[in-house]
């Protein structure tokens, strides 16, 4: 016995009516709400930014934003100047903002000389900050940060994110506890070299009381996450060595 | 039981023990080994499975008579796929920061043998409301074993649970690690999840013989 749903024409017609109704509906939620979502990435940069510089609500343990409300006002009041970096030449740039590093990095096709790099300078508490954006790949999709340095590239305070890392594992990366291991770690070696900062399995200095060792302490069971995190803070942090050599010597 | 007849509440009590959809089934075990590692991941994951697998029983119920037999799978993957998208973009648009901690969970949703499982086994054959209370039963019971395999993959692999230290600082060697205990890091690894589940199915299996099969 066959029923009316088991023929060819009704399903075809079905799978037609089926594409029509759920693309419709999702291509309209997509437009209805990309002005919203659009503006709660631009807070969400602003707040990364200042995260990094160390202006945020942490509480004991946890790491917590300034408020949506208040991040323009702050980004405005800390943030002096935006810069953007073209082959070694810095120029104030206030769309620095807008740059998105993935589609950059692409253009670039690996030549650093075609990149732009742009880079927040803050003050705060009379001391400079610069903080820049990094971009790399974790173990399933992006991850993300920025790290605030002073001008001898010592970190001053970093803020990972990422896309889909493992949850308990890899996505860690964006908790305290990994976070803060970066605070007064140097980028830069003994004879003022770039080195970066590895993050290192076996680890000799878990506690993290040497800052010159360029290393912190990898989190257990998101080796490919942390890889990966230090493969963005070496190959997107070098290309501003330059300016701060240009820093030093003004 | 005023509310649900004993047949309906039977929906909601059988996945979680006697008929659990990762113990018996042995349903939904790629996400349960994928995200256990802490406590609260595993609770947002049971709770997304939840929302998801009740409000997708009821809209496959309520199509079951026009869906054409021969593409009735791909009818289900769209519907859970459109379903878990719009959610996830409102949620971006209105609660960013709870979106953001579920983002990751939302592949994991969409692929969830669970929930096509539940979808061609029960949705499909009945009314709204009981695939309403199968959807919320069958999470529920999914819900449960993440946790328990979430508690001790936590305690035993962190010594945290929801994040706090409840058996002492690693580091400084207090609580029972001034005793010398270990967190053992291997729990935090996939692997552990599976044998965890294991000796939870051992476990309910000992106490309950009919469950054996020959």
């Amino acid at each position: 016995m066959s029923k009316k749903t088991d023929s060819n024409i009704y399903t075809v017609l079905f799978a037609i009516g089926m594409v029509v109704v759920v693309g419709t509906l999702l291509a309209f939620t997509a437009r209805a709400l990309s002005p919203i979502i659009t503006e709660n990435k631009r807070l969400e940069k602003q707040q990364n930014i200042l995260y990094a510089m160390g202006i945020n609500n942490n509480d004991e343990s946890s790491a917590v934003f300034v408020s949506t409300k208040e991040a323009p006002e702050l980004f405005s009041k800390y943030i002096t100047k935006q810069l953007v970096i073209e082959n070694g030449v810095a120029k104030e740039d206030n769309e620095a903002f807008l740059i998105d590093l993935k589609k950059d990095k692409a253009e670039a096709e690996g030549d650093p000389s075609k990149r732009h790099l742009p880079l927040f300078v803050g003050e705060k508490d009379g001391k400079t900050f610069y903080v820049a954006p990094i971009y790399g790949k974790g173990l399933w999709d992006a991850i993300w940060g920025y790290v605030s340095m002073d001008k001898d590239m010592v970190v001053q305070g970093v803020y990972f994110d990422h896309k889909g890392e493992t949850p308990g594992l890899g996505a860690n990366i964006k908790e305290r506890f990994f976070m803060d291991d970066f605070i007064g770690e140097h980028l830069l070696d003994d004879s003022g070299d770039f080195k970066g900062i590895t993050v290192a399995k076996g680890n000799a200095d878990p506690k993290n009381k040497d800052k010159t060792d360029n290393e912190v302490d990898a989190i257990a069971g998101a080796t490919i996450t942390g890889n990966g995190v230090t493969e963005m803070i070496k190959s997107d942090l070098r290309l501003y060595v330059p300016y701060f050599q240009t820093l030093k010597n003004n | 039981m005023g509310l649900l007849s004993k047949k309906d509440s039977k929906l909601i009590t059988d996945p979680l023990a006697d008929n659990n959809p990762i113990t018996i089934q042995v349903l939904g075990i790629c996400s349960a080994l994928a995200i256990t590692a802490q406590l609260k991941a595993s609770i947002v994951m049971a709770i997304s499975v939840m929302a998801v697998l009740a409000i997708g029983n009821v809209v496959i119920s309520l199509m079951r008579n026009i869906i054409p037999q021969k593409i009735r799978i791909i009818v289900q993957l769209v519907v859970v796929a459109a379903l878990v998208i719009i959610v996830d973009q409102i949620l971006k648009a209105y609660s960013y920061q709870l979106s953001k901690t579920l983002s990751v969970f939302v592949g994991l949703i969409i692929t969830n043998c669970i929930i096509m499982g539940r979808f061609e086994a029960f949705a499909l054959g009945n009314s709204p409301w009981r695939s309403f209370l199968d959807g919320i039963g069958n999470a529920a019971g999914y819900g449960l074993i993440l946790v328990i395999v979430g508690f001790f993959r936590e305690l035993l692999g962190s010594g945290t649970l929801f994040g706090f230290k409840v058996l002492g600082d690693p580091i400084e060697k207090t609580g029972l690690y001034a005793l010398g205990y270990e967190n053992n890091g291997f729990m935090l690894l996939s692997p552990m999840a599976l044998i965890v589940v294991g000796i939870i199915i051992w476990v309910q299996r000992s106490r309950n013989k009919e469950l054996i099969e020959d």
